[in-house]
């Protein structure tokens, strides 16, 4: 049995390894093959896996992860202004920051749980993100965002091109810049800042996969099955809870300095209250308890944010310019409302077609997808020759090996 | 198990070197071009970056009905607009040199965050040769900041803070709406002489860089006149309920409310001081006035009635009588219907200025427009002779000064212009204290 699972999380990994990497070639033919949003994906995938990790596994649900988001980014644009445009000591301390500052609300919310625990994580949030905005103005230059300087003193590298703003760098590999291929038609940007994202968001899924599979996570998703069961038979589960919510803030300060590395400016609307419920919503759309989900509910989020934002009334009325002018019209005045500034009120649909239909995020329909297919081949392989069945129903299908919901994984 | 994990360390180096060996080709290669988002021969795109959401989205909406407008007389269609009444002849109607005009829109959500996603989707994906928009200081700062980085040119749209040709300019950024200072220069003398030299000024202020200068600049001003401050409190962007910042006021000896408020911040702070009464109090044996220093007709129209008599200061105001406005006004107004705003204005006259800048340089090089521009001196936009400062990139013209009507006319009729303050009252040094802190630096072709 661990032999298999073994294998199929190999399987997993080497899938997600290779998606990750080609994800150029990917997302070109949709739409979403520009650095920017690759970065985007990438990010808040890390985000949205260490969250899943605190969450999926404990059941805690903190309302309030952006506060490390936002502790990280400031962390990181502080040791791009005082240090080095190089990205590494910025992640580093970003990471340690954003750790302790788990550490501390983790101390005080882990106190409680339930909805309990949920309202201290969102007030904290609340509280830094009050506090962000305008207490702390000399630290984080409140509304208008922290950004990088001519004048700062960067320590480690102050010699650069005089009136230019030197740009975050891994070792003088500039994160902005982006090669530009022809592959089969498309015109593909094969940028550093999104391989050095997913080189991290790569080697971050390795580790959650490393969580859940050992005595740790065991242990973690006892204590979603049945705390007080725990606590009688003589186990102290808080410290537990604590390292994982710490482990958790720590993903997050990641995911807070890579966006600051990718894009020097860290403003306090990262840690605003929609910020964290927007990881929430990442996580439960793509699947809750699972590995790849959140990754998957991170992409369509921002997918949604950043491209279905853009589509304004003439692309909507160009679509349409085949159909009868009437025709055309009535389906532009269907369609638009959905798109353009209304991509939330689309988003919100299909997070509730997602809830209502698949309580366990896009990931169950995938499994269900494949379980379906899976029978359909049974079926019409019965009548022909039975023999051959369990060959295909093993078939090496990444998704498959997949655990559908934390009870199977 | 031993066995397990050498082989999950042989495939975790091997993972490693597959990621070493795509990352590896991007080191060696950039691209061919001489500047960021090179256009090609039959088509160029501009970026529209403008809050869709957000308490600036009625004035969002408005700077894109005018850069719509804007594309359509550059492409020669329809009457043509300012394009027939600005100092500088050399766009025609043929696009900007030889070139269609495209464009692309973005929601900036008045969020510096996603304001700086969409504007470098619009330089990522759509090949934006040019951003401009903002109806937020601290958006348009953070996206002018990202402008220079990425090596495209940014016109400013709506913003009013000091920084953002004062500590936060940038070579690749450029402002023709004027700002904090001028606002306060303008408005100061007006207000002494209609409510005196002895005044007590409490200042509500949005909390972001606007707020902080526009408060700085009136306090300065004010302070001038002899009027003494007795409180400044600060209100955050998202508020929308201002009662509880009202009601501290009537108690603190104050005779004057002075609103740093724009968009529906001002809209709902305005209507609220005035539902608290303030207006009817007589405090220290004076009438009790509110000053709203940056006035714009959409948010009058949000206040209704309770910007009547009510002093403040615009960039440019749509009943102005000079050729330019009115050609504007007309073409504006048979395009939409209504008459235009001093957002929609500034932003139709910073495409102008752009495509025109592209024309005379003969180049879509930043650099090149950047050289363009600089004390560029023109006129028939509205606002009388201008200059473009090359020290700090900031527009000089005249500024009006406007009082809510006592008997408005029609929804759009509800601002009566007070007084033209000519230029060199509002003028500055580049080294004022309330600009000093930054500087240009160089201008950014990208790669």
């Amino acid at each position: 049995m661990l032999k298999t699972t073994d294998n199929k999380d190999r399987l997993m990994m080497i899938a997600f390894t290779v998606a990750v990497l080609a994800a150029p070639v990917i997302l070109a033919p949709f739409g979403a093959g520009y650095p920017d949003l690759m970065q985007r994906f990438a990010i808040y995938g890390i985000f949205a896996i260490g969250f899943n990790l605190l969450f999926g596994l404990t059941g805690y649900l903190s309302f309030g992860h952006a506060a490390f988001l936002g502790v990280g980014s400031y962390a990181a644009v502080w040791m791009l202004k005082l240090l080095s445009v190089n990205v590494i000591p910025a992640i580093i301390f970003a990471v340690v920051i954003s750790g302790l500052f788990a550490l501390l609300i983790g101390y005080v919310s882990l106190r409680r749980s339930g909805i309990y625990f949920s309202i201290l994580t969102l007030a904290f949030a609340q509280m830094s993100y009050n506090l962000a905005y305008s207490v702390l103005t000399p630290i984080t230059n409140g509304e208008t965002g922290l950004q990088m300087d001519l004048d700062d003193p960067r320590i480690l590298d102050a010699a650069t091109a005089p009136g230019q703003l030197p740009p975050p760098s891994l070792f003088g590999l500039e994160m902005g810049d982006t090669h530009y291929l022809s592959f089969m038609g498309l015109d593909l940007q094969l940028n550093v800042g999104f391989y050095v994202c997913a080189a991290i968001l790569i080697l971050m899924f390795y580790i959650s996969l490393r969580i859940f599979r050992s005595p740790f996570g065991m242990l973690l998703r006892a204590i979603k099955s049945n705390q007080t069961r725990l606590n009688y038979t003589g186990v102290h589960t808080r410290p537990y809870a604590l390292v994982v919510f710490v482990i958790s803030g720590m993903y997050a300060g990641l995911a807070g300095a890579l966006l600051v590395c990718m894009d020097p400016l860290a403003g306090p609307e990262r840690m605003q209250w929609t910020a964290s419920g927007e990881v929430v919503l990442m996580t439960i759309m793509g699947g809750a308890g699972t590995l790849i989900g959140p990754v998957l509910g991170a992409c369509i989020i921002k997918y949604f944010e950043n491209i279905f934002s853009r589509v304004n009334d003439a692309v909507v009325s160009n679509w349409f310019s085949g159909l009868p002018d009437s025709l055309g019209d009535f389906f532009s005045a269907i369609v638009s409302p959905f798109l353009g500034s209304g991509w939330q009120m689309s988003l919100g649909l299909i997070f509730m077609l997602v809830i209502i239909f698949l309580p366990g995020g896009l990931m169950e329909g995938v499994t269900r997808l494949i379980g379906w297919l899976g029978r359909l081949f049974r079926s019409r392989n019965n009548d022909e020759d039975a023999e051959t069945t369990s060959a295909k129903e093993s078939s090496p299908d990444p998704h498959s090996s997949r655990p559908a919901s934390p009870k199977e994984s | 198990m031993s066995d397990n994990k050498f082989k999950r360390r042989s495939f975790l180096k091997g993972s490693a070197a597959l990621g070493a060996g795509v990352v590896a080709p991007t080191i060696f290669t950039r691209t061919a071009s001489a500047y960021t988002n090179e256009p090609g021969d039959s088509r160029v795109v501009l970026g529209f970056n403008v809050p869709q959401s957000g308490p600036y989205a009625d004035e969002g909406a408005d700077e894109l009905r005018a850069y719509k407008l804007a594309v359509k007389h550059l492409n020669g269609e329809g009457d043509g607009g300012m394009l027939n009444t600005f100092s500088s002849k050399t766009l025609n109607g043929t696009g900007i040199l030889g070139r269609k005009v495209d464009y692309v829109t973005g929601d900036t959500q008045t969020k510096s965050d996603a304001a700086r996603a969409s504007a470098r989707a619009m330089i990522e994906k759509d090949g934006a040769i040019m951003i401009t928009g903002g109806s937020s200081s601290g958006v348009a700062i953070a996206v002018q900041s990202l402008c220079q980085e990425a090596g495209v040119i940014f016109m400013a749209g709506l913003t009013h803070s000091n920084d953002t040709t004062g500590k936060d300019k940038k070579a690749n950024g450029f402002r023709h709406f004027f700002n904090a200072y001028m606002s306060a220069a303008a408005l100061a003398p007006v207000l002494g002489k209609e409510y005196g030299t002895d005044r007590k000024a409490y200042h509500l202020t949005a909390d972001y860089t606007w707020g902080w200068t526009q408060e700085q600049s009136m306090i300065a001003f004010t302070e001038e006149l002899g009027w003494e401050t007795v409180d400044t409190v600060r209100t955050p962007l998202s508020a929308t309920d201002f009662s509880s910042y009202i009601a501290p006021v009537l108690n603190s000896g104050a005779d004057v409310l002075i609103l740093n408020h724009y968009g529906s911040n001002m809209v709902n702070s305005l209507t609220n001081a005035v539902q608290f009464g303030l207006r009817d109090k007589i405090v220290n044996g004076k009438q009790f006035e509110i000053v709203v220093p940056l006035y714009s007709r959409l948010m009058a129209r949000g206040a209704g009635d309770a910007v009547k008599g009510i002093f403040g200061s615009t960039n440019w105001h749509w009943t102005l009588q000079d050729p330019g406005s009115q050609a504007f006004v007309k073409s504006f107004g048979k395009e939409y219907g209504h008459p235009p705003s001093q957002a929609a204005h500034t932003c139709y006259v910073q495409t102008l200025l752009y495509a025109d800048a592209a024309q005379r340089a003969g180049s879509f090089n930043p650099c090149a427009i950047a050289e363009a521009l600089e004390g560029f001196k023109f006129d028939g936009l509205g606002n009388g002779p201008t200059l473009y400062r090359a020290a700090d990139h900031q527009c000089f013209k005249d500024v009006l000064v406007v009082r809510g009507k006592e008997k408005p006319e029609s929804e759009f009729d509800l601002l009566e212009v007070f007084n033209v303050t000519p230029v060199d009252k509002v003028m500055y040094e580049p080294d004022n204290p309330m600009f000093a802190g930054g500087s240009l630096g160089k201008c950014n072709p990208g790669t």
